[in-house]
């Protein structure tokens, strides 16, 4: 998935689409679960949605203690599939609803130990917004 | 198919056991176990050992456990599916019974969940989700349950009082249960005045790790009926999985895992929800009880914060649920509980529930939940 690093890093979101089938999944995936071909290209995608349903964190895993408080949200992809990330600082905690739309936003790259894959959820219209 | 009876039960005492190793906290269960079957350890053909062996010091935990039972060369083996790993071992021994393989069979779920520090199992419990697409965000156990929660008030309106009430049923009953660990009735007040964990969640929406460790001994109907003048009849298992992923599931108000194990449990059993006379069900997470009240068939879809405000999950109710306090009171040993659970049907379908007893219940079902819905087992237990 290192591709797909690459193209968030250039501020593109993809997900992956099945050349036999077209099968278009996000997460994106290397074998389709459609046609099991592992024939696949990028296709890059929206990043529009609407926000599944939400947490925030108080009590945070290890690694994570000191970026606790954090809201974290599902959504409901425009296009295809679902993503999970936090929400950005267009987005104040206390606006936050299950059902309001969100602009994904690639924010930030970092490979360490194994590829970090992050973006924020950000109000539609917020500046950087449509970047994606 | 031979049908297979539960003709003994032992069940330790959950909590912080520093005062006892893996082995003998399996000890415990099994000698209690052997005693109420009346039978010696060489009657024993087979042991199902259920743990979740990361955390654990030892490595291979049924070696370790069936050498202290003093049960070699008898056949052992371990099975692990997270926190329904005690219902996996169940269903490996009714397998190994009905097919003939062997015709009594130890059932033991253990687990020691202070045997590791503090920062070794916070890492551990950080890997829960998707290591990919979710824990990179900082997504923990109680914050997937917290997603199910918020979706669940959206969709069907279910408040957090609702949820607390669920922390407070099974507190009262925790509070009859000598092998529970916590022991104490909670106010509804004080539970919506805890901390938070993952919002709707508070600290009272979560049951607590324990130490502790269960054992059934299974048997083939013909010496199941030699052994015991009351075994109870596991006449119904299902089994079923969900995605790892939330990102994968369509509904995040359920668990399909839970509805497709229970559809297969009843066809099995021959029997209906509205049958069922007393359940044993995966309350890790308050909202989680909630979802199987609707996902058994207890009540509609929907219909589970009302279910419990109404007190129908209480005995008297329309279904009395976790009338051993449950995880919540009783404490989650993830290896032991599925055992655990088994135990307590047993014990009220044989009428021996003293002061939590369910009138007339002859017909018992458990669900048990590894991770967030992964893994889900049903069973129908039913007396003559
Ligand atoms: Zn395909």
């Amino acid at each position: 998935m290192t591709d797909f690093a690459c193209h968030l890093r250039a501020g593109r979101l993809v997900a992956s689409r099945c050349v036999a089938c077209g099968h278009l999944a996000y997460p994106p995936r290397a074998d389709c679960p459609a046609c099991l071909s592992e024939d696949f290209t990028y296709h890059e995608i929206s990043g529009r949605g609407t926000v599944h349903t939400y947490t925030r964190i108080d009590a945070a895993p290890a690694g994570f203690e000191t970026l606790s408080p954090y809201v974290i949200g599902v959504v409901d992809l425009a296009e295809t599939g679902r993503l999970l990330a936090w929400f950005g600082p267009s987005i104040p905690e206390s606006e936050i609803a299950v059902g309001m739309p969100v602009q994904v936003v690639p924010r930030l790259f970092e490979e360490i130990e194994e590829i970090r894959v992050y973006y924020s959820l950000e109000r539609p219209e917020a500046p950087g917004a449509g970047a994606v | 198919m031979a049908r297979v009876g539960v003709v003994g039960i032992g069940h330790g005492v959950f909590g912080r056991r520093s005062d006892a190793s893996v082995q003998e906290l399996a000890f415990e269960a099994f000698r209690l176990a052997l005693a109420d079957a009346a039978l010696e350890p060489a009657a024993i053909e087979a042991t199902v050992i259920a743990a979740v062996p990361e955390y654990h010091k030892q490595r291979s935990i049924a070696g370790v456990v069936q050498e202290y039972l003093n049960l070699n060369p008898k056949p052992a083996w371990l099975t692990e599916v997270a926190c329904a790993s005690g219902s996996a071992a169940i269903r490996t021994a009714w397998m190994a019974i009905a097919s003939g393989l062997h015709e009594v069979v130890a059932v033991i779920g253990c687990q020691k969940m202070t045997e590791l520090d503090t920062p070794e199992i916070l890492a551990l419990m950080g890997r829960v989700g998707d290591v990919q697409w979710e824990s990179t965000f900082g997504t923990t156990f109680p914050g997937y349950y917290a997603l199910f929660a918020r979706r669940h008030m959206h969709e069907f309106g279910t408040t957090a009082e609702q949820l607390a009430l669920v922390a407070v049923k099974n507190h009262h009953y925790g509070a009859l249960n000598e092998k529970a660990l916590f022991r104490k009735e909670i106010t509804l007040e004080k539970a919506l005045a805890s901390d938070p964990v993952a919002s709707p969640m508070r600290v009272y929406d979560c049951c607590a790790n324990a130490d502790g460790a269960a054992c059934l001994v299974f048997a083939a109907e013909r010496r199941a009926r030699a052994i015991s003048r009351h075994p109870v009849w596991l006449d119904g298992v299902g089994c079923a999985t969900a995605s790892m992923s939330v990102l994968r599931r369509p509904d995040l108000t359920g668990l399909p895992s839970a509805v497709e194990a229970s559809r297969q449990a009843h066809a099995m059993a021959g029997s209906t929800p509205r049958q069922v006379k007393v359940a044993e069900v995966h309350d890790c997470f308050t909202i989680a009880e909630i979802m199987a009240y609707e996902d058994l068939g207890f009540c509609a879809k929907g219909e589970g914060g009302a279910f419990i405000a109404d007190r129908q999950a209480y005995i008297g109710g329309a279904t009395p649920v976790n009338v051993d306090g449950g995880l919540k009171a009783k404490g989650h040993p993830i290896g032991a509980t599925g055992v655990s659970m088994a135990c307590e049907i047993v014990n009220q379908l044989r009428g021996e529930g003293s002061k939590r007893q369910v009138p007339d219940a002859d017909l018992g079902l458990t669900h048990n939940v590894g991770g967030i819905g992964q893994y889900c087992f049903v069973n129908v237990y039913r007396r003559d």
